[in-house]
């Protein structure tokens, strides 16, 4: 029952209204995240920049000579801050997404081929993992042991891979008595190569739209936990970490808070445009 | 003759439903155990010093060091312990919270109230307004209203809720200063008024995904061969559309496990924000002073209220759609 469950949520995650206005929106999304990729590839080279703390400087407005966005109580260029904080911002999301996926890819795929007591197995720890809540596990967890960064994006990768595993698996045997994967089977091709050079191909588009909405949920679950203070080190350049320290100074300088906030939105919602746009286009050319 | 054998397919489907919940019970009971087991190894293999964390802000003298020790039996071997908490847990009995020194079940039942009305009152909030706006807009595909309540609903998606919360308090209580910025309130109507930014808040993230679960499950309805074909017979337009929503239920039901999952997150979230004395609140705070036998309540109690929806969810699921009874039932 539950496999259903999945299989009918996530045929209906995606879907929106067709319309020309859609085109332009999905352009502006891809050159918005293009510019966010090459912000997080370039963000290392910042963080030193950023922590660089000067008290005479501290808690300029936005709009200050040498400092756009000004500046914390600590004096830290707001600007410089947001910048370095786009690494550990998307980096984690990135790492979570994919990671789920390729466990998921491999797990799911067995367990969904090969069936018998594999199939079994991975199916009574998929059902205890998913009876435990994402954020909850991640907070108890990271916050007893006090997890770093890595720790955590690795924590959450394997939270996030029970679902991927129960949607490959629903559809590798959807595609597993297709008569292609049995004149696979009469070549008598190894159970490896017709699972991963068949039938995967042929869940791509499954794979795809899922990666791009666990990709959205994972920079949501990320930024709230730094926003709660677990996974960064106080000081870190970190999206979430920024709006906790800028709710202090909010009357000060509003931007420590609202940049990286609006940002968050901005880059979840173009990632699921693009996901939605995705799936559709790929359902599409599936019907054909 | 033909009443007897359906009088005795009844009867037998009865049992077969019966039997069908038994096992279900049966495995969410056994996940329980399993998590429960998890959970208890996770805070053995807690660092730091647990007789310190177990003192909480108590002198540490060797009387009372000892005092701890025969308390949680720590020289117990871990299987013993286990068991011992397993035993005295299915008596309802979860220990003593260390930094508040109640009984844990006094102090989970104490903050039940505040946040089981804010998952209420959100509930509600984003139900009356997110099916109706997910029909409409199905409906009306690719039309104004369609566009705008897609675009709302992706928002409220995006939109981590901690963010949101932020800018409802600095919009609604500090720039127009309507509703109260934090805490619980005094008194039934007070709290109530305290409730409502925390509850939009939440609602926002359900509600969004709510809409698009509806929007979608309502346009494939309407698109599918059933609606063609009873368009085709001449069926007025109204059945047909009372047709599709019923249909559209069933996906809409399912999609539950997805919103359980957003609530639990959200409202740690959302009562952290606001200072409100509920349960996420409470474990947030357990996790930080390592209240370790809270933390381990908590994490039960919510994988069981997750465990319970989910069995209900596909019970309803088996009432909706007479092909899922049909082929659990056989």
């Amino acid at each position: 029952m539950t496999n259903l469950t999945q299989q009918v949520t996530l045929s209906s995650r995606i879907r929106i209204g067709p319309g020309k206005h859609r085109d332009w929106v999905v352009r502006v999304s891809t050159v918005f995240l293009a510019i966010i990729a090459i912000a997080t590839l370039i963000a290392p080279f910042f963080t030193d920049l950023a922590r660089k703390q000067s008290i005479l400087d501290s808690l300029l407005p936005p709009g200050s000579p040498g400092h756009l966005l000004g500046t914390d109580e600590l004096g830290r260029d707001v600007l410089l801050l947001t910048l370095a904080g786009t690494g550990s911002a998307i980096a984690g999301p990135v790492v979570i997404a994919a990671g789920s996926m390729l466990i998921a890819i491999i797990v799911g795929t067995l367990a969904g081929y090969l069936r018998g007591p594999v199939d079994w197995a991975v199916g009574r720890i998929v059902d205890v993992l998913l009876s435990l809540p994402v954020m909850l596990v991640a907070i108890v967890v990271a916050g007893i042991f006090g997890a770093g960064y890595w720790v955590t994006v690795g924590m959450l990768v394997l939270l996030f891979c029970p679902s991927d595993i129960r949607i490959i698996r629903a559809g590798v045997t959807e595609q597993a008595p297709r008569p292609y994967v049995e004149a696979a089977q009469m070549l008598s091709l190894s159970p490896a190569r017709i699972m991963y050079r068949h039938i995967v191909p042929n869940v791509w588009p499954l794979i795809l739209t899922n990666f791009m909405l666990n990709l959205a949920i994972a920079l949501v679950t990320l930024s709230s936990l730094s926003f709660l203070g677990i996974g960064v080190a106080p000081g870190t350049p970190d999206w979430g970490r920024q709006i906790t320290d800028g709710r202090g100074i909010l009357s000060d300088n509003p931007a420590m808070l609202l940049v990286p906030a609006i940002l968050i939105v901005l880059v979840a919602m173009a990632i699921n445009v693009l996901g939605d746009y995705l799936g559709e286009r790929l359902r599409e050319r599936g019907m054909q | 003759m033909t009443t007897s054998i359906n009088a005795r397919a009844g009867a037998s489907s009865g049992l077969r439903l019966a039997r069908t919940i038994a096992l279900r019970v049966g495995g969410v009971l056994l996940i329980l155990l399993v998590i429960s087991f998890l959970t208890f190894t996770l805070i053995y293999l807690a660092p730091g010093d647990l007789v310190k964390n177990l003192l909480g802000n108590r002198p540490s003298t060797p009387a009372a060091i000892a005092a701890i020790e025969a308390q949680y039996r720590l020289n117990d071997p871990f299987f013993v312990r286990y068991v011992d908490w397993l035993v005295a847990a299915l008596q309802g009995d979860f220990g003593i919270s260390i930094r508040l020194q109640q009984p844990v079940t006094t102090v989970i039942a104490s903050r039940l109230g505040v946040t089981g009305s804010l998952i209420a009152f959100s509930f509600i909030l984003a139900l009356i307004t997110a099916v109706p706006l997910g029909i409409a807009s199905a409906a009306k595909a690719g039309r104004l209203i369609d566009r705008v309540s897609s675009a709302t609903a992706l928002f409220g998606l995006s939109a981590p809720s901690f963010a949101l919360a932020i800018l409802a308090i600095s919009v609604f209580a500090i720039m127009i200063p309507v509703f109260p910025a934090y805490g619980a309130g005094q008194g039934w109507l007070d709290q109530t008024w305290h409730l409502i930014l925390p509850s939009a808040v939440l609602a926002a993230g359900i509600g969004a995904i709510l809409m698009r679960m509806t929007r979608a499950a309502v346009l494939r309805e309407l698109e599918s061969d059933a609606i063609t074909f009873a368009r085709a017979r001449g069926i007025p337009e109204r059945r047909v559309q009372r047709i599709a929503l019923r249909a559209a239920l069933i996906p809409i039901v399912t999609s539950a496990g997805l919103i359980l999952t957003f609530i639990i997150g959200g409202t740690i979230i959302v009562e952290t924000v606001f200072a409100l004395p509920g349960i996420g609140q409470l474990l947030e705070e357990a996790v930080l002073f390592k209240d370790l036998p809270v933390v381990q309540a908590i994490t039960l109690l919510v994988a069981g209220s997750i465990a319970l929806i989910t069995i209900l969810v596909d019970l309803s699921y088996m009432l909706l759609d007479p092909r899922v009874r049909a082929r659990e039932l056989s």
